[in-house]
């Protein structure tokens, strides 16, 4: 069994950081991406400072739509735009496109949902003492959802290690392509319960830093 | 200070319409303490976040110290803003900051300097008592500290007016004091106008030179907050002023009662007078009090008696025809027994 793993071990390696890559990339541009987002979705919502009914349901609609594709179809209907964006379909890069993709509105109603559950006096208030929406959203909003934020991309990142297994099994490597490759192919029962066993660790790992980093954030 | 004109609030939804504000036009003056009183629901609440335009009026003209808010673009109306304090009855502080950035962030919102900020919010926690807690978190805090810290906030940039959102509905009595001598505190010493709304005519009592009472959405009655407790026109301001000052006695007691009972109001100087000693010695008649009580509105005694006469019919008539010479309101509530104003006692 030692073995086993001992050869096993240089291809688990290269799928760890495989996996790594999808999912930080993901993770990053969910971030960049998704946390605007989910403001602009929150911000523009009725009764709210900057309500605006017009780019509330545009953007409501396509995060829904976005959302109700199935990943492995949105990994599939976005391969020619991976391909114009890298010149490449396959690979942990080509892969982290579409992960990207099913990541930013994802992340984008965590957000807004987080910040739905700020009191509204407090933004009120603020509007009370003449706050620009730039200084509500930066100063209030911000720091008032930061733990939500971090609760909100350790799911994030959670489900992106989901998703980077089926992104594996359509040639973007990784941990989920290994087992795909050993375990389903080959019948190697050894390489499936190695790999489902990191994963798990993996997933522990990322709940338990998560946890950590929303609870030192919080206050009150 | 704050002029209202014809100020109309209407929420319409898909099939009806709900009118929040009917009408209103209101002058507050400078530098008073001014208070709005009335039943959840009247309006009084949209009247005030009318104001600072919180809530933009469906029709009619506000203006502050002379600025009409309607006519403001969003960042004229911001920059207004900062000269209107505001504070609320649920404090709305932000969490994730220390006293001192809650009272910071409105100092940052007018663009104040990063070290004249951390001075002025210290000055600020001073005047309100709190210097103490500027590194602590809200939740740390009392309601009535937390309140003082929104009062600290909404005086951060030296506001014109400051407006009172039931700020003090969600304290308790003792803290309640407290809140409202801090408000008239700075009142006098700041120069600050300041209009409150509250359900509780103890607040107006307590500290308002002016007030006014409103009913769906309209002001019914309004006034020197002495003239109206002394006299109040309207049913609803009746109702409002029982609360605070009982006119009634028991049933009972007037059944138990043989001789002619009188109800006496003294108002302003006449109520320190020995107007009762007087009238027993003047006439041959012997008077037992049934109710007395003073009460000081904004200084000046308001005083009322119940007292029951017996003697002489034609004595007692005397006595009560000289009464009504010296003394702001009279009223026979029966005669030897006998209810005279059945309606005025079942009020």
């Amino acid at each position: 069994m030692m073995d086993s793993l001992i050869t096993l071990l240089p291809e688990l390696n290269k799928s760890f950081i495989e996996t790594l890559i999808m999912v930080g990339i993901g993770l990053v541009v969910a971030l960049i991406a998704g946390l605007p987002l989910g403001i602009l979705l929150f911000v523009t919502d009725r009764d709210l400072f900057l309500e605006n009914k017009t780019v509330k349901s545009t953007v409501g609609v396509i995060v829904n739509l976005i959302r109700s594709v199935p990943f492995i179809i949105l990994l599939v209907f976005l391969f020619p735009f991976t391909n114009f964006l890298l010149g490449t379909t396959t690979g942990p890069v080509a892969a982290s496109v579409a992960l990207s993709v099913a990541a930013i509105p994802f992340y984008a109603r965590i957000v807004e949902s987080s910040a739905r559950d700020i009191d509204r006096g407090v933004i009120e208030a603020a509007i009370a003492c003449g706050a620009s929406p730039w200084l509500i959203i930066k100063d209030i909003i911000f720091p008032e959802i930061k733990s939500g934020l971090i609760s909100g991309l350790t799911i994030t990142a959670i489900s992106l290690i989901g998703y980077s297994a089926m992104a594996g099994a359509i040639g973007g490597g990784g941990i989920g392509d290994l087992a795909i490759r050993y375990g389903y192919y080959r019948y190697d029962n050894f390489v499936m319960f190695t790999t489902v066993i990191l994963l798990i660790v993996m997933v522990q790992v990322v709940q338990y830093i998560g946890d950590f980093a929303a609870k030192s954030v919080k206050r009150s | 200070m704050i002029s209202i004109e014809q100020l109309s609030k209407v929420y319409a939804s898909k099939d009806h319409e709900v009118v929040g504000v009917d009408h209103v036009s209101l002058e507050v003056n400078k530098g008073e303490i001014f208070g709005i009183v009335g039943y959840s629901g009247a309006g009084k609440s949209t009247l005030l976040r009318c104001m600072n335009i919180l809530e933009r009026p469906t029709s009619g003209k506000v203006s502050i110290d002379g600025i009409d808010l309607l006519s403001l673009s969003a960042k004229e109306l911001r920059t207004a803003r900062q000269s209107i304090g505001m504070i609320f009855q649920g404090f709305h502080l932000a969490m994730a900051k220390t006293v001192q950035e809650n009272v910071a962030f409105a100092l940052k919102a007018a663009k104040v300097g990063r070290q004249e900020r951390r001075k002025r919010a210290i000055e600020l926690l001073d005047l309100v008592g709190l210097s103490d807690k500027a590194d602590q978190y809200p939740a740390q805090l009392s309601g009535g500290q937390k309140q003082r810290v929104s009062i600290a906030r909404a005086l951060a940039n030296n506001p014109k007016v400051l407006l009172c959102d039931e700020a003090t509905s969600a304290l308790d009595p003792n803290t309640t004091k407290s809140i409202l001598q801090l408000l008239k505190k700075i009142n006098r010493e700041l120069g600050l106008t300041i209009v409150l709304i509250t359900h509780e005519m103890e607040v107006v009592k307590e500290i308002c030179d002016r007030c006014a009472v409103m009913e769906e959405g309209r002001i019914v009655e309004e006034g020197h907050t002495y003239d109206i407790f002394a006299s109040p026109q309207s049913d609803l301001t009746k109702r409002f002023i029982q609360t605070v000052i009982d006119f009634n006695i028991p049933d009972q007691l007037l059944q138990e009662a043989n001789g002619t009972v009188v109800h006496m109001k003294f108002t302003g100087g006449s109520a320190g007078e020995s107007i009762v000693s007087d009238l027993l010695q003047n006439f041959k008649i012997r008077g037992n009090i049934l109710h007395g009580k003073i009460d000081y509105i904004q200084d000046k005694p308001l005083g009322t008696f119940v007292m029951e006469l017996t003697g002489e019919v034609q004595e007692i008539e005397k006595a009560i025809e000289s009464l009504r010479t010296t003394v702001e309101e009279v009223e026979v509530l029966q005669h030897d027994g006998f209810a005279d104003h059945p309606i005025a006692r079942a009020e």
